[in-house]
């Protein structure tokens, strides 16, 4: 199966499931690492699979970031009333390049290419500065990625489904300490395609839609001498506390019912939960322990089986925020937290940046 | 007769051409590497609005959005920040080729800058290294210097 064909699966099945046609789509918003397979103009080039000819279309690339970013354009698009029907694109085939290798040409040149080795070894270097300033362990990281590992096992689109134990985690390959094999997301082929609506042609497509309440976009810097490794992480403290004020919501464990989130390695699903306002500082290990984050727990992480378990990088991003408006419309299946009102999703990527999307089945 | 796609092979097709490209350094990294092969040592700028000093030297300050010109001369030694021990196997899109590991990539803070720069520290031994250990970088000859960041070739651990 080629781009184009992948793009074309999940294309038609979003709008078989909306009971659209393609000729119902107003306008699409599209996005991928275009350098990853190598094709720089991929908004042009996968029109037959997007459904795109002689529409209005925007490609988007902002890294790992991408899926949220596209689908924050459609809603833009959707809520300036210009467009009434937008279709959100994300998609990746990993397996058409080297992953490592093309993360490589997103650092600079110049000053970071000769010794920068890809995702691992920067957020590595996060992880370290984390574990001083906590006293969190690596076997407090391992259950992260044991409970994304063993939600997945309810997602049949998930990539990895096999269960994985925190002994697992510990005795795999040490990648770059403390990131070990079972610690990190693997590299996956997928597309997914959302379609962004006004009020009136959502309420014509469903009785319960997904309403976006808020969405907020932190992007920091480009150097990653810059980031600061003893810090939290800035931008989705700051993205998500101004999410949270545009949604009314002022005590994030209590108001949100489920959360999907781009954890791409097991360590942020502790010091990110600190920086969202989940727990206090510090209190991620216990707080994941507790299982509050599984579900049937306080604040279900990742229905999904999350990044850890399935990885198509443009799509990523654009994967939560599917998962957190299936979870609203109560679409779940063997995944679905029960009677979810309000729903989180977040992307990371390029130098540590952040993006933030609020949704509820009450209409803001 | 109707082809028969039975027996069809599914095919892939790999593009091996070099596609150089050209970047410029721009004039106070330019100066940087100027710095390294006349002096030994490093030079950085400082922000006239936040007066922090950043090396490598840049025009522009991010945060503050504005025009940096005061160079700041500086040692060859710096603090190490972070690190990690690259482990796992990957093509290098400098080379083409697979980049040698195990290595280590260090985050460091040059003795006088506010900013980090990213580079490549002479020990693998996780449990000889700590955030906060002297470093003092170590240089190519100069006859085989080219004016890029290689011409530092690590730095080297310092002994408390």
């Amino acid at each position: 199966m080629n781009g184009r064909e992948l793009i074309y699966e999940a294309v038609s099945r979003s709008l078989v499931d909306c009971e659209l046609t393609i000729e119902d789509i107003d306008a699409i918003v599209i996005g991928n690492m275009d350098h990853f397979e190598s094709i720089n103009s991929a908004d042009t080039w996968s029109v037959e699979g997007s459904g795109g000819v002689m529409k209005p279309i925007m490609k988007i690339n902002t890294g790992g970031t991408t899926g949220t970013s596209v689908a924050i354009a459609a809603y833009y698009h959707v809520a300036s009333g210009i467009f009434d029907r937008v279709l959100a694109i994300g998609w990746e085939k990993n397996s058409e390049s080297d992953t490592t290798g093309a993360i490589i040409t997103c650092s600079d040149p110049i000053w970071d290419r000769f010794s920068y080795s890809g995702a691992i070894p920067s957020l590595a270097t996060e992880a370290i500065g984390y574990l001083k300033r906590s006293g969190a362990t690596q076997e407090d990281a391992a259950r992260v990625a044991v409970r994304d590992r063993t939600h997945a096992l309810n997602n049949p689109y998930a990539h990895l489904r096999k269960p994985i134990t925190v002994q697992d985690v510990m005795e795999s390959p040490m990648l770059a300490y403390p990131i070990k094999l079972l610690d990190v997301c693997p590299r996956s082929d997928g597309a997914c395609a959302v379609v962004f609506a006004s009020e009136e042609a959502a309420r014509r497509i469903t009785a319960k839609p997904a309403w976006v309440t808020a969405c907020s976009v932190r992007h920091s810097l480009s150097w990653f001498g810059d980031f600061d490794f003893d810090a939290g992480l800035l931008s989705l403290a700051r993205a998500s506390r101004e999410a949270y004020e545009k949604a009314g919501i002022k005590s994030p464990p209590d108001e949100i019912d489920v959360a999907e989130l781009y954890l791409p390695y097991s360590y942020a699903g502790l010091k990110w939960i600190e920086d969202l306002g989940f727990c206090p500082q510090n209190k991620a290990p216990e707080f994941v322990w507790s299982g509050a984050t599984d579900m049937g727990g306080r604040i279900p992480i990742n229905p999904s089986g999350g990044v850890i378990s399935t990885n198509c990088i443009g799509a990523t991003a654009l994967l939560r925020v599917a998962e957190a408006a299936i979870q609203v419309m109560g679409r779940g299946g063997e995944r679905q937290v029960p009677d979810v009102v309000n729903s989180l999703a977040t992307g990371f990527g390029g130098c540590f940046w952040s993006d933030v999307f609020l949704m509820s089945s009450c209409m803001p | 007769m109707k082809p028969s796609d039975k027996q069809a092979e599914l095919l892939a097709i790999t593009f091996e051409r070099a596609m150089p490209y050209e970047w410029s350094v721009g004039k106070y990294g330019s100066r940087f590497f100027q710095e390294i092969r006349e002096h030994h040592r490093f030079v950085g700028i400082r922000c006239p609005r936040c007066h922090k000093v950043y090396a490598p030297p840049r025009r522009l300050c991010g945060p503050c959005f504005a025009e940096m010109t005061e160079l700041v001369t500086l040692s060859d030694t710096g603090v190490l920040k972070a690190f990690t021990v690259v482990n796992y196997p990957f093509l290098d899109p400098n080379s083409g080729k697979n980049r040698p590991i195990p290595y280590t990539y260090g985050y460091i803070q040059l003795d006088g800058a506010d900013s980090i720069f990213s580079h490549i520290v002479n020990e693998i031994d996780t449990s000889k290294m700590r955030v906060g250990m002297k470093v003092k970088a170590v240089f190519r000859n100069n006859a085989d210097m080219k004016g890029n960041v290689e011409d530092i070739k690590y730095f080297d651990l310092v002994d408390p």
